[in-house]
Order: structure tokens, then C-alpha cells, then sequence
């Protein structure tokens, strides 16, 4: 009984929120990954990207809440993503005719385009700032649990409850067949195909009459999507607040280098690295521990590693030692 | 025109700026700007030192101007005998024996071979962490009990603060030693992420570890290097002079105290500032936009230029870190919680950017032009929120919103001038000569 108690206790404290938490961060990777092997670039307006998409998204969802639409017990946000979706695609598209098109065709340095895309962040936070201010929103309605931790202790009789909450069930899910549906489109359509080769080797790509002004237009089209749907989740299961967003930068780009920059795959793989040594290094396995060891041994702390605000400390620290000793990811990326 | 006449005029506009918000918005604020400029400028002196010069992509400014805000406090507070009787050296034990963790794994790494080596290796880090932790922990509890509202922490050295200014420098040197080892072979964007992450964490550090300074209670009332106000405002010579000079004591204080700030601050910027043309136009610094602009040629001439990166990214991160020192000295308290890597990061990329990178000169102005740009974005913001809202009704929902929509108007104020400036002026208002 005490080792059910305690792997309930860990589901409940560690894998649920680590999963939700990694799904987000991986959809994130993923975007920033598919910029990095078509675009060749870092873009570090990513984070705001997200938070210009769950912007529009919340919006939505207000207007629909207005006109009395919802989505029964399921967040209303999700009927509203498709339209934040679009928003946020028109949003790169122009951001890529108005300023990164310009570079491209300089065949600029990358780091120069880094750095053009520190001026679309600076950009893109002014503007969600304008949209939305920098208050903390919450805008997930509809049923909050699909198992309380009540229910849960109820039904089995142990000591320690499992809460689902409703957004972690939704993201996920809805991760899986954004995964689902970017992997089909890459390997099985054409253009997905002619996206690959192009990242794969750009002259040949060119040469055998792939058309790059589409290329670059469909990935950016992707990466809205992505970022959006990331986005939305992300403000799902916790909250919306546009600076919050501004730092997943770090374990989102985090993720995608530990999985191996322009590589889908390990995109997904690095998310859920990060995610989980990061929840799993912050929290306090005193809960655990308590039903795994015999009393005299119970811990007196909280057998916390690290206190949560060192959190950055923990993806920070997989990234340093996975590029020391795996300078291409722990999938190969690319190295440029 | 002329290349000289030319970067006169543009420093001749920043000197109208200034002049021009003092007759309008009072001197104290010209002063307040001024100030804060120069400030600026230094860091935008640092981080051009590292990209103008080496092509390296620190964005992790942040993290350094923090360790220079610490060292202010470390330097200047009293120290707090209670709270080194109760744990101080136990601390300092810990954090050496942390230390020496570290590099013990690192003398693993590089001494053992195959699997003998990632084995003990762990062993090392894991048992260390937790022993480290063991001997750390009672004491960080016991400093942060002592008298928590008004200390908790171990204070400083009771030195005077303009001290504090070179140790910040020095506090950051070693810092960027440290990420430079282990970050510096990395690709720039890598390193990019690298100095980003070091930068959040050092804040982490500095807003958790309350032995040390605080944490987010804060440290205020750090000692200032100029008189207090309310002194000379009780000094009958000052007043007597201030009234020949027509101006109420209260104005001639709060100015004499910040043209105290201004003289001491551009004492340090021309300093450095002819340190850096020093090295720029050095045999070193010809090497270093060498390896910028060709690292494999260089490195045939047999330049080393792992060893050159290390050097330089140390230098400019020490740069901050004085800058850094600085800033907590004129503002008179270190509030970790208001580190932010939009304002403490990016802003200084932007004036290096807008300035020209490559030109310390460029630099330094890009410093001084940013800086006014940033604070008055928002007066002028509103400005042109309440002209076009004119025709709207008072107290209408669109024009509420288009008036606090004005405090937004910095971020994308910055980030439009970013892209400008790349787009049409990439080399800066100053290029690289």
C-alpha cells in the first residue's frame, strides 16, 4: 500500500505536471528548431511569438465568451486557437516580408539575423503589451478536473489523491496530434519533402527547382501554428503574462539544442528532458520518500535538490553538459 | 563632412537633448538622464569591447551588471557580527569546499580514461553536491535567523563604496573566467543561450540566497561617495552660495549632488574609454578584429584563439560589472527583483547596435542617445496618445486604452530603431573606422 501511495504521489507531484510541462516546452522546441533548419537562424522573438498567438487567442475566446459561444466542458480557448492561429501566421508572414526577406536575400550572417530578430522581439513585446497589457490572465474555463485528488482517494482508498486537471489532459493530447500532423506533413507530402531537403542541403535543394520563397513561407506558416498551440497551452494550464513568456526562451531553445538543433525529433526528445529534470530536481521528494523508507529513516527536509527559483539553474545546467560532451544534441543536428 | 565634424555633430545632438530637457523638463531630470547615460555608455563600452572587437555574442550583460550591484553592497554595508558568529565561516567552508567539488570532477574528466572516468566523475559531483549541501544549509539557516527584518544577511566590509567599483569589475571578471571555459568553444548562438541562462541564474542567486545580500528584501541606504542632500541644505556656506547663484537650497543640493554623480561618472567612462581606443589601436587589438573577421586565418598565423576570446570576453564582462557597481552606487540600493533582460541585456545591444559597433566612440554615444530615447519615449508617447485621442470623448474606453497603452510604447519604440539601423545603417551612427 505505502509503494502505491507513493508512485500515486509521484504521478500527482511529478510525471503529470512534468509531462503537461514538457509537452508545451516541446511544441515550443519545435518551432524554434524548424526556423534553425530552414531559416539558419536562432530566432529569439520565439518566446513573444508565443505570446502574441495566446494574446489574439485570449481575445478570441473573450469575444466568443461574449457572444455566448463555449465549448461545453472543454476550455473555449481551444475553438478560438484556429482564429489565433491565422492571426499569428498573418503576423510572421508580414514580420518575414517586412524585415527577415531583406536579409536573406544579403545571404546575411547568421548572427546578424539573430540579432534582427532581437529587434522583432523587442517589436513583438511592445505590441502584445499594447494588445493585452502585462497583467497575469487566466482564461481556461469549462471543467477544471477530470479527477480531483478527492475523487481519486475516494475510488481507491489511498492515502494520496491524483488530480488531472483538464489542461493537462488537453495539452497532451492536442501535443500528440500537433506532432502527428507536423511528422505526416514533413515526410509524406510534397512540400513537407521539399522542407526537409532544403534543410538538409539548400544549394541542392535550389538546384533540382524547389522553390524557396514557398519553402521559407510554409515554415513560417508552421511555426505560428506551433508557437500559438504552445502558447495557448502553456497559458492553459498555468497563466497567461507576456514576460513569463518571454523567458521560456531559455528552456525552449534549451530543449531544442539538447535534442539537436534543426532536428524535429529531438526537439520533442529535449523538451521532455528539460521538463522533467527540471520538476524533477526542484520538488520535494519528502512526500515520496515518506512511504518508501521505514520511519526511522523518514528524511526530516523536504529533500528538495533545489529550490524553484533555480529552475533556470536546472536547464541551463542539462544544456551546458549535453553541448560539452554532445556538441550536436542528443539527436544530430545541425552544426553550422 | 568630414568624418571628425560628423561624430561631433552627432555628440553635439545628444549635448542639445540634454540641454534641451533641462530647459523644458528641469535640470534634475537633465542630470537624472545624464547620469544614467554615462552609465549606460560604459556598458555599451563593455559589450562592444566583446562583439565590436571579437565578434562574440554575449547576451548575458545582465547577469554582470547584477554581480557589479553585489559587490557595491559586499564592499560598503557593515559587516553583521552576530551572523558570521553564526555561520560566516561555516559558509565560506561550504562555498570552498563546493569549489573544490567542481574542480576535482573537472581533474576527473581530464585525468581518467573510459568508463572509470564517467563513474567517478558522478561520484564525485553527486557526493559533493549533497556533502556541500550538508555543510552549507545550517548555516545559510542560522545567518538569514539573525535579526531577519533589518539583516539576515553577513554584510560587507565597511569600505568605502568607490571601492566597490573596480572589486564589481573584478567580481565579474571572475564570473566570465568561469563561463568563458566552458562556453567560449562554442558556436555564437550557443554561447548566445549560454550567457542568457548564466544571466538568469545569477539573478536566481541573488533574489534566493538572502545570506548574501538580502535576496528580494533588498539592500538600501548603501553609503554614497557625494554629500547627502539634506547636509548641504543645512550647510550655511552651501546655501550661501547657492543664493548668490539665484537658486532656493533645496534645487542647488539635489543638483551639486547629482553633478557629483555626473563628474565622478565621466572620470570612469573617459578612463575607459581611452583604455579602449588604447587597445583598439594596439598591436592586440588588430589581432582581435583579425580572429573576428577570419578566426581559421588567424589561428595559421598561429594566433590562439580560444585563449584571445577568453581574454577579451573577461574584459568586457568586467566592464559591465564596474558599470554594474556603478549603478547601484547612484541609485543607492541593490533590488534584484527589478533586473530585467529587456532593460539590463538588450537595451545595451541596442545602443551598441544604433551607435556603431566596432567604435568605442559609436559606442559611447550609441550609450548616451539610447538612454534619453528610453526615458522619454513614455512623456513623448503620451504626448502623442493624448493629441490623437483629442477628438475623443473623456473617459471613453478607447481612448483609456490608448493612454495607458503609452507606457508600452518603449519596447517597440527600441525595437523599431533596432530594425531601422539594421536595415539602412548597419554599421551604426559611428561605424567601425
Amino acid at each position: 500500500m505505502d509503494f502505491l501511495n507513493a508512485i500515486v504521489a509521484f504521478a500527482n507531484f511529478v510525471f503529470v505536471p512534468g509531462l503537461a510541462y514538457g509537452a508545451q516546452l516541446a511544441i515550443g522546441a519545435l518551432g524554434v528548431t524548424l526556423i534553425y533548419g530552414i531559416l539558419r537562424f536562432s530566432n529569439f522573438a520565439h518566446g513573444d511569438t508565443m505570446a502574441f498567438g495566446t494574446a489574439m487567442t485570449i481575445w478570441i475566446t473573450w469575444g466568443f465568451l461574449a457572444l455566448g459561444i463555449s465549448f461545453g466542458p472543454l476550455p473555449t480557448a481551444l475553438l478560438a486557437l484556429p482564429f489565433g492561429i491565422v492571426a499569428t501566421i498573418l503576423l510572421l508572414l508580414g514580420t518575414d516580408w517586412a524585415v527577415y526577406r531583406f536579409y536573406r536575400e544579403q545571404k546575411a550572417s547568421p548572427v546578424i539575423l539573430v540579432i534582427v530578430s532581437m529587434g522583432v522581439m523587442f517589436v513583438m513585446n511592445g505590441v502584445v503589451r499594447f494588445l493585452i497589457g502585462v497583467r497575469d490572465i487566466r482564461f481556461a474555463d469549462g471543467e477544471r478536473f477530470i479527477i480531483t485528488a478527492r475523487e481519486f482517494k475516494e475510488m481507491t482508498g489511498l492515502n494520496e489523491g491524483l488530480a488531472i486537471k483538464t489542461t493537462q489532459a488537453i495539452t497532451v493530447v492536442v501535443a500528440l496530434i500537433a506532432m502527428a500532423l507536423l511528422f505526416w506533413f514533413l515526410n509524406k507530402t510534397r512540400t513537407g519533402k521539399s522542407m526537409r531537403a532544403f534543410s538538409d542541403n539548400e544549394d541542392l535543394a535550389l538546384l533540382s527547382g524547389i522553390n524557396p520563397d514557398w519553402v521559407v513561407k510554409v515554415t513560417w506558416m508552421i511555426v505560428a501554428a506551433l508557437a500559438t498551440t504552445a502558447g495557448v497551452l502553456y497559458g492553459l494550464d498555468k497563466s497567461f503574462k507576456a514576460f513569463t513568456y518571454f523567458q521560456l526562451l531559455l528552456p525552449i531553445f534549451a530543449a531544442a539544442i539538447v535534442g539537436g538543433l534543426g532536428n524535429p525529433l529531438g526537439a520533442i526528445a529535449g523538451g521532455f528532458v528539460i521538463a522533467f529534470s527540471e520538476v524533477t530536481i526542484t520538488y520535494a521528494w519528502k512526500k515520496v520518500l515518506v512511504y518508501l523508507m521505514p520511519e526511522s529513516l523518514e528524511p526530516d527536509g523536504l529533500v528538495q535538490l533545489l529550490s524553484t527559483d533555480y529552475k533556470f539553474a536546472v536547464s541551463f545546467a542539462i544544456l551546458i553538459i549535453v553541448l560539452l560532451f554532445k556538441p550536436t544534441g542528443l539527436f544530430k543536428g545541425q552544426s553550422v | 563632412m568630414s568624418t571628425t565634424v560628423r561624430d561631433t555633430a552627432l555628440f553635439g545632438l545628444v549635448a542639445v537633448l540634454l540641454i534641451g530637457t533641462g530647459i523644458i523638463q528641469g535640470w534634475n531630470s537633465a542630470l537624472l538622464i545624464l547620469n544614467m547615460g554615462l552609465i549606460s555608455a560604459i556598458m555599451a563600452l563593455g559589450v562592444n569591447l566583446q562583439w565590436g572587437f571579437a565578434g562574440l555574442f554575449n547576451i548575458g550583460v545582465m547577469g554582470f551588471v547584477a554581480l557589479g550591484g553585489l559587490a557595491a553592497v559586499l564592499v560598503s554595508t557593515e559587516p553583521v557580527p552576530e551572523a558570521w558568529q553564526a555561520g560566516g565561516l561555516r559558509i565560506l567552508a561550504g562555498l570552498v569546499f563546493g569549489a573544490l567539488t567542481v574542480v576535482a570532477a573537472v581533474q576527473a574528466q581530464k585525468r581518467l580514461e573510459g568508463r572509470v572516468k564517467v563513474i567517478a566523475t558522478l561520484i564525485i559531483l553527486v557526493g559533493g553536491f549533497f556533502l556541500f549541501r550538508a555543510i552549507f544549509d545550517p548555516a545559510k539557516v542560522a545567518i538569514e535567523a539573525v535579526n531577519p527584518a533589518v539583516s539576515g544577511n553577513l554584510g560587507g566590509l565597511n569600505l568605502p563604496i568607490l571601492l566597490s567599483w573596480p572589486v564589481g569589475g573584478l567580481l565579474a571578471a571572475g564570473a566570465a573566467w568561469i563561463i568563458g571555459k566552458t562556453a567560449l568553444g562554442l558556436r555564437s548562438d550557443y554561447l548566445a543561450i549560454a550567457t542568457l541562462g548564466i544571466a538568469e541564474i545569477i539573478i536566481a542567486v541573488l533574489k534566493n540566497e538572502d545570506w548574501l545580500a538580502r535576496g528580494v528584501k533588498n539592500v538600501i541606504g548603501l553609503e554614497r561617495p557625494v554629500p547627502y542632500e539634506i547636509d548641504l541644505q543645512q550647510d550655511p556656506g552651501f546655501v550661501e552660495r547657492a543664493a548668490s547663484l539665484g537658486l532656493d537650497p533645496v534645487t542647488a543640493s539635489t543638483l551639486y549632488t547629482k553633478m557629483g554623480y555626473a563628474i565622478l561618472f565621466t572620470v570612469v567612462l573617459l578612463i575607459l574609454l581611452w583604455l579602449a581606443q588604447k587597445a583598439l589601436n594596439s598591436p592586440w587589438g588588430r589581432m582581435m578584429r583579425a580572429i573576428r573577421d577570419n578566426e581559421t586565418a588567424a589561428e595559421a598565423m598561429g594566433k590562439d584563439v580560444t585563449a584571445r576570446h577568453l581574454q577579451i570576453f573577461i574584459l568586457g564582462s568586467a566592464i559591465c560589472g564596474i558599470a554594474g557597481a556603478m549603478m547601484t552606487t547612484l541609485d543607492g540600493q541593490l533590488t534584484p527583483g527589478t533586473y530585467q533582460p529587456l532593460r539590463f541585456t538588450f537595451l545595451v545591444w541596442v545602443m551598441v547596435i544604433v551607435g556603431g559597433s566596432g567604435n568605442n566612440f559609436g559606442a559611447v554615444l550609441g550609450g548616451l542617445l539610447i538612454w534619453w530615447l528610453w526615458v522619454q519615449v513614455e512623456p513623448l508617447g503620451l504626448g502623442l496618445m493624448n493629441i490623437l485621442s483629442s477628438g475623443l470623448e473623456d473617459g471613453s474606453a478607447v481612448k483609456d486604452w490608448m493612454i495607458q497603452s503609452a507606457a508600452h510604447m518603449r519596447l517597440l519604440t527600441m525595437g523599431l530603431v533596432l530594425l531601422l539601423v539594421l536595415r539602412f545603417s548597419p554599421r551604426g551612427l559611428i561605424p567601425e573606422r
